[in-house]
Order: C-alpha cells, then structure tokens, then sequence
C-alpha cells in the first residue's frame, strides 16, 4: 500500500453508558477492496461500523473517543459538517429501509437534497444508479410506484442504488444479506463484486462463507476488540491468533 | 382431572363470554346514542334545518334551521384545529427527532402534554376568557379559535408521538446517511412516513374540538347570523344544543336533537373521508 489510505481508524472507544462497546481500534481500511469485519454476534462490528459515519453519537448515553480519519479530516472533530461526512459514505443496513415514497424518490432523495435541481439530470442520474444495482429493467415500467411495493431483495438494491446516487466513496454494510432470500443475497454479492473497483466497501457479516467468497482484506473482533486483522488470505489460512483460529474453525462461533 | 380440565373450561368460556358483553355494550351505546338522538330528532328533521339561519321566535318554535351553528362550528374548528397543527407538529418532531429519547426536555414536554390534556374545557374557556378581556377583545370567532386550539393542543400532540415515536430509528438513520440534515430527515421522511397518523391525530382533535361546548360558551359566544368576520360572535353546534335543550318548548327540544344528529353525521363524514384520505398515503409506507 503506497501512501495513507482513505479510511482510517485511530485508537477508536465507544462505550455505552459504563459498558465498553469498543476497545482501541486502530485499522486502517484498504482503498477499493472489500474489508469484510467479521466475529460473533456482540462483538461490537456493527457498533464499529456505525461509528464510521457518525451515526452513533445520536444514541442515548454514548461516549465516544478516538479518530476516524476519512481523507484527512476526522469525522468526529465538531469543526466538520457532519452531512458531508456522511454523503462520502452509503450505508446498507439489515434489513432494507425504503424512504416512505416513490422508487424513482427514493434514489433522487440524497442528489436532490444536495442541490440536484434539474429534472433531466435528475432522470438520467436515477436510471444509472438503477441500472448499475440491476434494477433498472425489473422496475423501469413503475418507477413512480411505491418502493414499498418491491420484494425485499429489490428493496436492498434499491437502497444500495440510493447509497451510490450521492456519489460516495465508502460503501458500509452491515449485514446487508441477512434479511434476504438466498437468490437475492447471491445478486447484492455479485453487486459488491462489480463495485469494488470503484468503491471501498466494508462489510459487517457472521456468515463466515460470504467473507470467504468476498473479502480482500479482513478483521476479526471478539468482545469490542479487534484481535487481528490482514488480508483475507492469511486470515483465513495462516491465522496469527488462537482466537481468530478458533472462530474460523467454528470452535467458537 | 376430568373435574379439573372442565372447571379451567369453564373458566375460558366465563372470561370469553365477558369480553364479549363488554364489547357489545361498547357497540350498543354507540348504535343507542345514534338511535336516541335520532328518533328523537327525525321529527323536526327538514331541509330548513340545514339551509336556514333562526329567525324572529326560532327559539319558541318557530321558522329556520341553525345553519349559523352549523357553519360557525366548522369554520372555528378548522381554523382551530390548523392553528393547533401548526404547534404540535414542530413540538412532536422536536421531542422525537432533535431531542435524544431520553432527554429531560422531551419528558418534561410530554409531562405537560400530558397535564394539560387532563384540563377540563371548562378552565380552557375560563382562561381563553381572561386572555381576551387583557387584549380587549369580546367573544368573538377569534377568541373561540384560539381557546380551542390550546384546548386540542395536546390532544393533537400526544397523538401525533404515539405514530412519530414508531418510526422506526433506522428509517431516520437511511437518511442520515445519505446526507441529510434532521430538518430534512423530519419533513422530508418523518412526516411522510407518519402521515396517516399525523392525520387521525388532526381529526381526533377535530372531533373532540366541533363537540365541545364549555370552551366555547364565554369565548365565541352565540349569534343568529353566519359570522362575516374574526371579530363577531359565532354560534356553534354544542351552544346550539344547549340553548335548544334549555327551552321549556317540546318542538325545540326536538331541534336539539335533529342538531345532535346533524353534529354526529358530520363528524362520522370527517372520520370517514379522513379514512379514505390516509388509505391514500398509506401505499408509500415502510412496515
């Protein structure tokens, strides 16, 4: 790795109220690969990855400390804006959450509230996105129907094109497969496969086969601490630690 | 066992059968006020009653309608209840969207809500009164709007944070994500997604302010006439039952409850075309 790269993690802790959530996590995440955060549940991935673009500090009795470095900026210097912050980096959740509107909406929601006004760029721009998550065939006939309507699967690509229509650099997601059908799970990896070359994406999963089948680069946590992480290969074959090996193994799980 | 088994049977078809008769007594009031007032209205029933403001002796039975309430009750309620919309929207997404869930703001909000919701009318009009004679104003449609626009204040906001409150948190957080502010989180996505909520709360509070007669007896007053400004009094459906019921002559008494029934249909109208209105809205949201 020549230089910095794009997202960093310096000595990060959260806890929640006197509970320690996450313990010094330092890593600093690989450019346009896919970083996959693995370990079992409660282990803090989920809370690491929300911290990522500042969604945590809206909870009740959340203390923070550390930097997470996006470029050169820290996310959690009150200097920064944190919608900025936030627009560098698309998240998929667990289960989809469509915007309560249109399909067509729900993609042109993040361009048009950051100043997209005109309309013929706003079409063109929708139906890139779609075609990009592979939507746009599926859907091109009710555009301006409910999101809700979708099945789940599209609902997931629809929230993923939503994600990439403000233009991110850093895509998040936090289980993103664990609502959906096998078929549908199958097109969102296939999805994260093609967009790798542009993005950097970080993805939060328990299914140890999907970060096999994915992953470049990948970090173990087990109780709020991250025990190892490196590329996937050597985590997966050569594990430096009995804890990661374990987990591997399906010793602990 | 077998005499175990059948006294646990027993049992279940005891509570069922309560339930049920509890229930029922919940159906039948509502079909035996509708009955009430309208048997007991149907005879004074006639086109007059809606078209017609009184006339010379309506109140000794003869000629004219309450037209005048009838219009007064709905311009004084709508205004009442946009007035009222205005507040509770920003209080509601406040408390739910800028205030943490457990911020002592938020509570201390909800627990005035909550104080003011157990206000009688009464002590709304008595105090909406006292209001207007600081500013010098006399009963009149404007003081009738603002006294029961506080008076449906928490009404319409406590119901409003019963759906806001279901949101659900990663809705907002999709949002977020994408860069929004929580301005445009709250109107852009909140609003939309509470909208039929939002809705049944205006219309809970618009039923409960067209049916109240103590807020509006000192601050509106009562007048024959349509009222043609802010400043003049303005009868209302409720007074209009109660000066008819009042009256020792049984051909007025009877007005009373064909107004009754003409207040009850009205506010069924509303309820219903509000159903249909949010069954509208209701496609684009998330479950």
């Amino acid at each position: 790795m020549d230089g910095k790269s794009l997202l960093q993690v310096r000595d990060l802790n959260v806890s929640y109220g006197t509970t320690p959530a996450l313990k010094g996590i330092t890593v600093e995440i690989p450019d346009k690969k896919i970083t996959a955060i693995i370990g079992p549940s409660g282990c803090g991935k989920s809370t690491l990855l929300r911290a990522l673009n500042r969604l945590l500090e809206d909870g009740d009795d959340v203390s923070i400390s550390g930097k997470v470095l996006v470029g050169n900026d820290d996310i959690y210097d009150a200097r920064n804006d944190v919608t900025q912050i936030r627009k560098k980096m698309g998240l998929l959740s667990q289960q989809p959450y469509p915007l309560p509107m249109s399909i067509f909406d729900n993609v042109a929601y993040g361009p048009r509230i950051h100043g997209l006004k005109s309309r013929k760029m706003m079409e063109d721009t929708v139906r890139h996105y779609l075609t990009i998550t592979g939507l746009w065939d599926e859907v091109k006939d009710r555009i301006h129907e409910p999101a809700a309507r979708l099945s789940i699967g599209q609902q997931q690509r629809l929230c993923l094109a939503r994600g990439l229509a403000v233009e991110p650099e850093i895509i998040l997601a936090d289980e993103p497969t664990s609502a959906l059908d096998p078929k549908s799970s199958q097109k969102i990896e296939a999805e994260f496969k093609k967009l790798k070359d542009r993005y950097t994406i970080i993805i939060v999963t328990h299914i140890l086969r999907q970060a096999r089948r994915l992953a470049d680069y990948v970090a173990f946590m087990y109780l709020g601490e991250l025990i190892e992480h490196g590329p996937a290969e050597q985590i997966f074959n050569h594990p430096q630690h009995e804890m990661t090996r374990e987990y591997i193994q399906g010793v602990i799980s | 066992m077998k005499n175990k088994f059948s006294a646990r049977r027993l049992e279940e078809s005891l509570f069922k059968a309560l339930m049920i008769a509890c229930a029922l007594i919940v159906f039948g009031s509502l079909l035996m006020i509708i009955g009430t007032i309208f048997t007991r209205g149907i005879g004074s029933m006639n086109i007059d009653m809606v078209t017609k403001t009184p006339e010379g002796g309506y109140y000794l039975g003869k000629e004219g309608g309450v037209l005048n309430a009838i219009i007064g009750s709905f311009i004084l309620t709508i205004a009442a209840a946009g007035l009222a919309l205005l507040i509770s929207l920003p209080v509601v997404l406040y408390i739910n969207v800028y205030a943490g869930k457990g911020s002592r703001f938020a509570v201390i909000i909800r627990m005035s809500l909550d104080f003011l919701w157990g206000i009688p009318s009464i002590v709304y009009g008595a105090f909406g009164f006292t209001i207007m004679i600081c500013f010098g104003i006399t009963a009149s449609l404007l003081g009738g709007i603002i006294t029961v626009a506080l008076f449906i204040l928490p009404i319409m906001s406590r119901a409003m944070d019963e759906v806001i409150s279901m949101v659900p948190r990663e809705l907002m957080e999709a949002s977020y994500s994408l860069g929004a502010t929580k301005y445009e989180t709250a109107f852009r996505v909140i609003t939309l997604q509470a909208l039929p909520g939002i809705v049944s709360a205006v219309l809970i509070a618009f039923g409960r302010g067209i049916g109240d007669a103590a807020s509006v007896l000192f601050t509106a007053g009562f007048s024959d006439r349509i009222p043609l400004s802010l400043l003049q009094p303005a009868a209302t459906l409720p007074l209009a039952i109660f000066f008819q019921l009042g009256t020792p002559f049984p051909e007025v008494q009877e007005r009373a409850y064909a107004s009754a029934f003409i207040l009850t249909v009205l506010i069924l109208i509303i309820s219903i075309t509000a159903r249909l209105l949010t069954s509208r809205y209701k496609k684009n949201i998330v479950q």
